[in-house]
């Protein structure tokens, strides 16, 4: 086996690049793969709590470096899915403690175990985001349908090629196909257009997001809500499948206010 | 109606088209990346060509980098706007420069 590299960032904050790491290393396991995923957020650590395997972590990645432990030693076993482990960061050291050779070295470590490795890459474009990216080959930006998220993804993209990642390809998470359909969020094309990178999927906005951390539970590990779906599809696109991008629009349309208010304003708009 | 249109939340302009513009704006900004520092070196360069032709008003001149709209396409485009005072008259020879 050689891993897949495969690093997941965003430069902002907050838009869903843990999230994410998650629920597709989860999905890829259940489509029988063995993968690992890194949590590469020295410091900031939070991959551990969103799989739900916060008791079970005992060593991390920098021990590994440092070679206070063996890999074995510290990569956490998920006994729900098969095949999946979580690589976790250290809480208490800073981004410092690692560089970008020990990552590349790390992540060769790796390579002949699994058949994926999934980097979360912290937030921002500084060391954590150098180190994490280093040791990928590929790489997914993750965005949300908002400026400053956007102008973010296109700095990460930027960064990425000139690394020589490929492919890059785009995540847009948290869209609202209602809002979108009333003009008042930005479309996947719009986002397209001014990236014009690849997209590999779109999650919808969904409460069970939250739900799922609250939990500790990846989505794509039950399978019942529209982002699990939306996830699950990325997963077989990273694995090479041609899976349809998933009708949002009927997701909206399913809210009653919704059909009301396109009624109204469809009336309203023919008029003037 | 105005209730309708509150309730609705229609009654301003699309916000998500107004996003996708802003957005465009701001990206064509960052990718130009030109530096304070470059845009001076530029600005001193032009005024030394410029002035070897004619006498312009150096207080009111105005260079730097805008969009523009090009067949509906946006554009970066250096903008510069520079009074001048008079045309020096066959007192430069180019050649002797």
């Amino acid at each position: 086996m050689a891993a897949r590299v495969i690093v997941t960032t965003s430069g902002k904050g907050g838009v869903g690049k843990t999230t994410s790491t998650a629920n597709i290393a989860a999905a890829l396991a259940r489509f029988g793969k063995k993968v690992v995923a890194v949590d590469a957020d020295v410091g900031l650590r939070n991959l551990d709590v969103i799989m739900g395997l916060e008791n079970r972590v005992v060593y991390n990645f920098i021990d590994v470096i440092e070679k206070t432990c063996k890999l074995n030693q510290a990569l956490v076993k998920d006994k729900r899915v098969p095949g999946l482990y979580l690589l976790p960061a250290a809480q208490t050291r800073t981004k410092d403690a690692v560089n970008p050779e020990q990552m590349v070295a790390l992540c060769e470590e790796l390579k002949p175990e699994f058949d994926f490795v999934l980097l979360d890459c912290p937030a921002g474009i500084e060391g954590g985001f150098k180190n994490a990216a280093a040791g990928a080959e590929e790489a997914l930006v993750v965005t949300t349908p908002e400026i400053p998220s956007v102008r973010d993804a296109d700095r990460i993209i930027g960064m990425l090629e000139s690394m020589g990642k490929s492919p890059i390809r785009l995540i847009i998470n948290r869209l609202r196909p209602n809002m979108v359909q009333d003009g008042d969020m930005l479309a996947k094309d719009d986002i397209l257009d001014v990236l014009s990178i690849d997209l590999i999927g779109v999650v919808p906005e969904d409460e069970s997001v939250i739900r799922a951390t609250n939990n500790g539970e990846p989505m794509t590990m039950s399978l019942d809500s529209p982002a699990a779906h939306a996830y699950l599809n990325i997963a077989e696109r990273i694995l090479g499948h041609d899976v349809p991008l998933m009708d949002l629009e009927s997701y909206a349309s399913r809210s009653f206010i919704s059909k009301i208010k396109r009624f109204f304003m469809g009336k309203r708009k023919n008029r003037s | 109606m105005d209730f309708l249109k509150k309730l609705f939340g229609g009654g301003s302009e699309q916000s998500g088209k107004k996003a996708k513009n802003r957005l465009q704006l701001v990206l064509m900004h960052d990718r130009t990346d030109i530096s304070p520092q470059l845009l001076d070196n530029l600005r001193a360069d032009i005024i030394g060509v410029l002035t070897k032709y004619m006498e312009i008003d150096m207080s009111k001149i105005e260079i730097g980098i805008d969009h523009i709209d090009i067949d509906n396409d946006k554009q970066v485009a250096l903008v510069a706007n520079v009074p001048v005072k008079s045309i020096r008259r066959g007192t430069v020879d180019v050649d002797k420069i």
